[in-house]
């Protein structure tokens, strides 16, 4: 019987449904995916696929600012397309790495900052870490009601225009016309109150804006006999609590001060993560659903806390996508060496792990029969290396972690700057070196 | 008793490290000893990390109870003077970068191991760096980044400490998550450190001490 993967990457390799541009589009569209397809399931493909992880790139490449590329959708669009031309990727993210900047003004979003704003126009934006939430405003609240919790203490807390919705009653109140409606439905009355509902709906607009721009341009890669680069997003538990409320520090002290209620936390976490991957990834029909890993790596925690707080919720997360047949892939932020046996408890052929910094030969040694590996060009041969440097990098990554197949040339981050001809010599000579 | 308490932060065990400060602060003991032993804890804690017994956690754990110490003896705590540190190290994360958490590990690491550190937060400005440099008169400059945004950041950091005369007053270490030996010599700096214990190595070779 054909396993739920297999399905899934059959139905994604057979692209129906796909208006293609021409026959050689279609034929392009079909050999790029079932590449794809065969490294995750550890066939061996034709060639080692390449799928360089275009951060800001194609904006500085094709002369726009990273402010631009944030706030003008239509740029940034026009640009991701000439890059796409240029460079013909195995898969291609389009410019949803270029998040709709003014969908977050709107909010007064503080978790960001923006370039041409409080940083350089030509800077990447960043994430502004902090301790949002404190351990007792969050377990307590968290475990009782997520959704409670995320619109009445944490997005009131990040968005300061969204600020006066801590003020609502819970929803989960709102029974009926003679029990709350009458009453605390003077909320939604106040002054401050609408001014935030408003804030919310501009965002709305924005974010539909954002999201219709992407939407158009993802049937024109299609079209182009180009796969789109994945379906969905999820995380790991602890780096949800860690990223979004109690920050590295914050979640670090929870270890050792509340684990059970951090444990309970993230495995109510588990679910939720399982359900936005599913339905965002069955919306884009697309079997990968991707996940940033941030605070699992090397000497950020013990080998047993992550066998204890890192490794046991992510693991679920990854198996409940596993087995409605679509395809982790995790980007392994930081050094991941140490964590190599742990992460090769999980089924064969089903996953990626994207590493920025492994040991390659023991990657390959502990992971080659059970996961494809996806990396190993750095980001700073990419910006000041010679040809022969990269060429070099390439060839033995080829050589030993694309031995039999299973194995993506990528850079291990999501590159901003880094030299035209450089990444021009990572596609075309891994399409050259890589044939098997 | 003073054992007891280097025990127990270096064990981190936080609860019974406030009630020994606690108890020790009631019969009259000069606060001044409380911190000692505390820093003496520190020293063990940076110890165990650099033998790869503890890991980040444990240093940032071992760090709050300090803190939850220090708070108490607060009244009768006075600063270790730099004459007593075995050097002086000036770093911060470079121009435009927003990150602070790799260099703050830095920092603890490299005062728990006895260094004088000027640490000037993040976004850095090359100018910045030199002015400190000039008053300061460091041996050891390092600089923190974590985008591929700021390789040319670092660049211009070195280019500016040079220009001022200073390159041959200072060695230049860089860290962070996009770093490596590429990005140095690109940059021109001195060493690239992949880790705190590593930026700890370095000074210590630059300087010398224990």
């Amino acid at each position: 019987m054909e396993d739920k993967t297999t399905a899934n990457l059959e139905k994604w390799c057979s692209g129906d449904g796909i208006q293609f541009v021409d026959e050689a589009a279609q034929a392009a569209y079909k050999r790029r995916t079932r590449r794809i397809a065969d490294v995750i399931q550890l066939k061996v493909p034709d060639r080692v696929p390449v799928v360089p992880s275009f951060g800001m790139f194609p904006y500085l490449d094709n002369g726009l600012t990273c402010e631009e590329a944030v706030f003008d959708y239509q740029k940034a669009d026009a640009a991701v397309m000439k890059t796409l031309a240029e460079f013909k990727p195995d898969m291609f993210l389009g410019s949803g790495y270029a998040f709709p900047a003014p969908l977050f003004e709107a909010l007064g979003y503080r978790q960001l900052r923006w370039p041409g704003r409080e940083i350089p126009t030509h800077y990447v934006y960043q994430f502004v870490e902090d301790e949002y939430i404190k351990a007792e405003e969050f377990y307590d609240h968290f475990l009782q009601d997520p959704s409670d919790f995320m619109l009445r203490r944490y997005l009131p807390r990040v968005c300061s225009n969204l600020a006066p919705l801590a003020r609502i009653r819970p929803f989960a109140e709102s029974f009926g016309y003679y029990l709350t409606m009458c009453g605390s439905y003077a909320y939604f009355g106040m002054p401050e109150v609408q001014q935030a509902l408003k804030a919310l709906m501009k965002a709305g607009e924005e974010s539909l804006k954002w999201v219709s721009v992407l939407t158009e341009q993802a049937e024109r890669i299609l079209a182009r006999g180009y796969p789109l680069y994945e379906g969905g997003e999820s995380a790991a538990p602890y780096d949800l609590v860690g990223d979004w409320f109690r920050g590295t520090t914050g979640v670090m002290v929870d270890m050792y001060e509340r684990p059970e209620q951090l444990l309970e936390v993230m495995e109510k976490l588990v679910p939720i993560s399982i359900k936005m991957g599913l339905d965002l990834a069955a919306d884009g029909n697309h079997p990968i659903v991707g996940f940033m890993l941030h605070k699992g790596a090397d000497g950020f925690m013990s080998p047993r806390q992550f066998e204890t707080f890192y490794w046991p919720p992510l693991r679920k997360v990854m198996m409940g996508l596993i087995e409605e047949g679509f395809v982790p892939l995790l980007l392994c932020e930081g050094g991941y060496t140490s964590r190599l046996e742990t992460i090769a408890d999980i089924p064969k052929g089903k996953c990626i792990y994207w590493f920025e910094n492994v040991d390659w030969n023991k990657a390959k040694e502990i992971l080659g029969d059970t996961a494809c590996i996806r990396g190993g060009i750095p980001a700073s041969i990419l910006f000041s290396g010679t040809t022969r440097q990269l060429k070099d990098c390439i060839k033995e990554r080829i050589d030993v972690v694309g031995k039999g197949g299973g194995y993506i040339v990528d850079c291990g981050l999501w590159f901003d700057e880094a030299r035209h001809e450089n990444v021009k010599t990572m596609v075309e000579f891994t399409r050259s070196y890589g044939v098997y | 008793m003073n054992e007891d308490l280097v025990t127990l932060i270096s064990e981190l065990k936080q609860k019974e490290a406030i009630e020994i400060t606690e108890q020790r602060l009631k019969s009259g003991e000069d606060p001044l000893k409380i911190l000692a032993d505390g820093k003496k804890a520190m020293q063990i804690v940076g110890q165990r990390f650099s033998e790869g017994r503890y890991f980040i956690p444990d240093l940032v754990y071992s760090g709050k109870i300090l803190e939850q110490v220090a708070e108490r003896v607060k009244p009768g705590l006075a600063q270790v003077s730099d004459d007593r540190k075995i050097g002086k190290i000036v770093l911060g994360t470079v121009a435009g970068d927003l990150h602070d958490i790799g260099k703050n590990l830095v920092t603890f690491m490299l005062d728990v191991n006895g260094f004088a550190v000027y640490d000037l937060g993040i976004d850095v400005k090359p100018q910045v760096f030199v002015d400190k440099i000039k008053e300061i008169q460091p041996r050891v400059v390092g600089m923190s980044g974590f985008l591929t945004s700021v390789y040319q950041a670092m660049k211009d950091t070195v280019d500016a400490i040079s220009a001022a005369g200073l390159r041959n007053e200072v060695k230049v270490m860089i860290g962070g998550g996009v770093m490596d030996e590429e990005v140095r010599k690109f940059a021109g700096a001195d060493a690239y450190g992949q880790d705190a214990m590593a930026a700890v190595n370095l000074a210590k070779d630059w300087i010398g001490g224990a």
